[in-house]
């Protein structure tokens, strides 16, 4: 809890939701009638619309990206680090926007919404949506925000997939993309952690298809499993060595099948921690949306063909011990975007903390970032 | 700002609106320049302090180890590209010169010249490694792996048929001398050298 808010924050934050009444087509083929999109927003947007800069969370993440919603927070938005007043993302230049996913479940349209046609919970029903549709459905947001060309689209991991899909499917639509700890598609062994999550989520038996809101239950168990395994895969052996070691909780062995270790104790505390604030539906929805992210399928798998339309200046950035998505995969966006010769800056960062290294405020990582906003800025000014 | 006197003569040696690769570009000071005559292009370099500054001056740079080659770029996409200062610091000079001339028309490559009466001098006489302006580590923690003279260098460009197109062989204050032209070798301290491979 922040007794004040620090110089360097953007303070205390409302929410703002936004009725959308006319129906959004979806990949899938079915539409969603109507829908709410939540989101947040940092600094003032100028003038002529130029300095807006939109955020795109991850897997787990939400709208609310920095500041506070109130003084009895625990703690800022999940990149309070990097958003800000003369922080990389400066709040004193650029007017910064991120909006809760579709299919969410932290207030945009999503499996725990009222479904308009049957007055009752989406739950399963609620349609699997794509990397696609959220742009499609950040474009509706930035319509009625009158930005019609970001200054920059930014995310990592997921968030990534989406600044990558609206710098090739929009390209006028944005001058810069902000490209952290991503892929162009994910691998077959991403896929694979991701199938045991869904698993564990699917095979618990208060998961009831995904109806369990009907039951008035939750499938904790499976829902907190798959956070275990998310979570081992987002850091590295080292990152966690370094924090847990083998340290006990207690001084002795108990000879049980108890929490003994520290690393199992932290497990448990997460995976009970995110069952509270998270939807079991909208996690199966992210991992599908994750899976089926791969824009070059319909360029023959061609990258460089994929990346041909893209107008916008593209920073990718990848992390050394990131083994979920590994710099390899960032190199392969890099290459792809050489080959069709567009401008492209790359930087692979020395860290130990896996792929969660994205959301640390790493001191090289932070430079980067610093350095290239200021060339955004310094962008919005030329024009 | 001023640019470097032999920044200043690659920078001369290239046409406006040409599209180049610069190999080790430092923090950036050539592309940048070049970026006013619109010239464009990528800056490759793996030092992290370096790499910061050439994201401040607006250059495209990419993080990459030049040990590695340039597979990342195709054949002949390059109008020039542009070796400063490097190609003694790399595991295999030959490698990545037949990668520039096979990723760029054209190149320019500078070197310092190890055939400097100064270097022979210092080891002959003096029988320790030469050090100087240009090569002022010692033996031991010297980045620069891969030394050459003006004379080794023109037969690896023979060896592997390409040809110079222009060179510019001067001395510390990059000024050409009788010395330097008359004996290269000898009294030359920094090397340019613009080059292309030669069709086979």
């Amino acid at each position: 809890m922040p007794e004040t808010i620090p110089v360097d924050s953007v303070g205390l934050v409302t929410p703002i939701t936004l009725h959308i009444k006319s129906p959004l087509l979806l990949d899938c083929g079915r539409s969603l009638p109507s829908y709410d999109l939540i989101y947040e927003t940092y600094g003032k947007l100028n003038s002529d619309a130029s300095n807006a800069v939109l955020i795109n969370h991850a897997l787990s993440g939400d709208h609310h990206a920095a500041g506070y919603h109130s003084m009895e927070d625990k703690k800022p938005g999940w990149w309070d680090s990097a958003i800000g007043p003369d922080k990389a993302i400066d709040t004193n230049h650029l007017f910064v926007v991120c909006m809760n996913n579709l299919g969410g479940c932290k207030g945009s349209t999503g499996p725990t919404s009222i479904n308009p046609e049957t007055g009752k919970i989406y739950g399963p029903d609620f349609p699997i949506v794509t990397v696609s549709d959220w742009v499609n459905s950040q474009v509706v947001l930035a319509d009625q925000l009158n930005i019609q060309q970001w200054a920059a689209v930014v995310g990592g991991s997921l968030g990534a997939m989406q600044a990558m899909q609206w710098a090739i499917s929009l390209p006028d639509r944005l001058k810069h993309a902000l490209i952290i700890a991503s892929a162009s598609k994910l691998s077959a062994q991403n896929i694979a952690f991701n199938e045991v999550a869904r698993t564990a989520i699917k095979s618990d038996p208060n998961f009831h298809d995904g109806h369990y809101s009907e039951h008035n239950t939750l499938p904790r168990q499976g829902l907190g499993l798959a956070r275990m395994l998310g979570h081992i895969t987002y850091l590295s052996d080292e990152a966690m060595g370094a924090k847990f070691g083998r340290e006990l909780r207690n001084e002795t062995l108990n000879y049980g099948y108890g929490v003994e270790f520290q690393i199992e104790s932290y497990l448990r505390y997460q995976s009970i921690s995110f069952v509270e604030r998270f939807d079991a539906n909208t996690y199966l929805l992210m991992t599908k949306a994750l899976d089926y992210f791969d824009p070059a399928k319909e360029f023959n798998n061609d990258l460089a063909a994929t990346v041909a339309s893209i107008k916008a200046k593209s920073l990718v950035i990848s992390f050394t011990s990131d083994w979920r998505f590994s710099p390899e995969r960032s190199q392969e966006i890099v290459d792809a975007l050489l080959s069709a010769g567009k401008e492209v800056t790359y930087a692979e960062i020395e860290a130990n903390q896996g792929h969660d290294a994205f959301l640390m405020p790493i001191p090289r990582y932070i430079e980067i970032m610093t350095n290239y906003m200021n060339q955004v800025i310094a962008d919005i000014k030329l024009s | 700002m001023t640019l470097r006197l032999d920044l200043q003569i690659i920078s001369n040696w290239i046409p406006d609106g040409s599209r180049v690769l610069d190999l080790g570009c430092d923090n950036g000071t050539l592309l940048h320049h070049l970026q006013q005559r619109g010239i464009t292009g990528y800056g490759l370099e793996i030092d992290n302090s370096k790499f910061a500054d050439c994201i401040q001056s607006g250059v495209n740079v990419i993080q990459a180890d030049l040990d590695q080659g340039l597979p990342q770029f195709a054949d002949q996409s390059f109008d020039y590209v542009i070796l400063s200062q490097t190609l003694q610091a790399v595991k295999r000079p030959d490698f990545l010169l037949e990668e520039i001339v096979r990723v760029g028309k054209q190149a320019i490559i500078g070197f310092p010249n190890f055939g400097h009466w100064q270097c022979r001098l210092q080891l002959a006489l003096g029988g320790h490694m030469p050090k100087s302006k240009s090569l002022p580590n010692a033996w031991f923690d010297t980045p620069n792996i891969h030394l050459c003279t003006v004379q080794d260098f023109n037969k690896l460009c023979e060896k592997d048929s390409i040809s110079v197109l222009r060179r510019s062989i001067v001395n510390h204050a990059h000024q050409d001398t009788i010395g330097t032209r008359l004996l290269p070798n000898l009294f030359g301290q920094i090397a340019l050298y613009q080059i292309k491979k030669l069709p086979i």
